[in-house]
């Protein structure tokens, strides 16, 4: 499954990043401390977080994942968006809680 | 070591959480272009990074070189803070002087120096309060 098939099936709205729509997903990783994410996430994880500044956009290219997961609605910051275009990282977004968009992979992935 | 291949020098610049990543990013790229394997990249990723957001939230910002040979990858960070009182204490999982502004933007779960320790075959910490710590750390291949 790519980025994009996953926009579709749990219609999540893309904030930035299109360049990397196409990369494949397996598997997800859920946590705001960058330091756990940086050593649990595998690559090719959806990564969900409700953290919203650059960093998760670093984080996220130094892991491979896949693409990054904004819940609840926060709001990414604009230069975050502006470094999430540039890396390719595709950034999503949702009002669903962490537990809502795990309980929606389990049953795609 | 005379097969170095590569150098690679950068500023991490102090208390500018906006750039914090970019040192340890370069880097990655470098040696995917390189054609190193991913589980190099990833450790050496990770164990960058951890130093990297030290140097910007613990101390005044600093300097990172890079070493790349075959055989392995030597980082040096270099800060002029406050430095380390108690490393072993330091070095505990969940220990964190971080502040509240670093803290609620994911940083400072005290993992960085633990993580460190993990991901890297070697890491030596020199340290004197009130002149900087310089933290050096090799990934073999
Ligand atoms: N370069 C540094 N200069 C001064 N103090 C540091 C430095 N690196 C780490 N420390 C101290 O060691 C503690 C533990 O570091 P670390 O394991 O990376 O956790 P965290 O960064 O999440 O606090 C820090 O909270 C800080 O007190
Ligand atoms: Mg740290």
């Amino acid at each position: 499954m790519t980025v994009s098939d996953l926009i579709n099936k749990l219609d999540l709205k893309l904030v930035a990043g299109a360049d990397g729509l196409d990369h494949a997903i397996s598997g997800c990783y859920i946590c705001d401390l960058l330091s756990l994410v940086m050593s649990n996430s595998s690559s090719g994880n959806v990564w969900v977080t409700v953290q919203t500044n650059i960093n998760v956009v670093a984080v996220a290219a130094l892991t491979d994942a896949a693409c990054v997961v904004i819940a609840e609605n926060s709001q990414l910051e604009p230069i975050a968006v502006s470094k999430a275009d540039k890396e390719g990282i595709a950034v999503l977004s949702t009002h669903m809680t962490a537990y809502e968009i795990a309980c929606k992979l389990k049953d795609v992935l | 070591m005379s097969d170095i291949v590569k150098t690679l020098h950068y500023d991490v610049d102090p208390k500018d959480f906006d750039s914090v990543g970019e040192a340890s990013g370069k880097t990655k790229n470098v040696l995917r272009q390189l054609g190193f394997p991913p589980e190099v990249l990833r450790r050496v990723a990770i164990a960058m990074y951890e130093g990297e957001i030290n140097m910007v939230i613990h101390a005044n910002g600093g300097t990172a070189d890079v070493e790349i040979s075959p055989k392995q990858i030597k980082i040096t960070l270099k800060d002029n803070g406050p430095g380390i009182p108690d490393i072993e204490k330091a070095m505990q999982k969940g220990y964190s002087t971080a502040s509240e502004e670093a803290r609620s933007l994911g940083f400072g779960a005290g993992m960085g120096l633990f993580n460190m320790d993990t991901y890297a075959d070697e890491l030596n910490i020199t340290t004197k309060i009130g002149v900087g710590t310089t933290v050096e750390m090799i990934i073999r291949t």
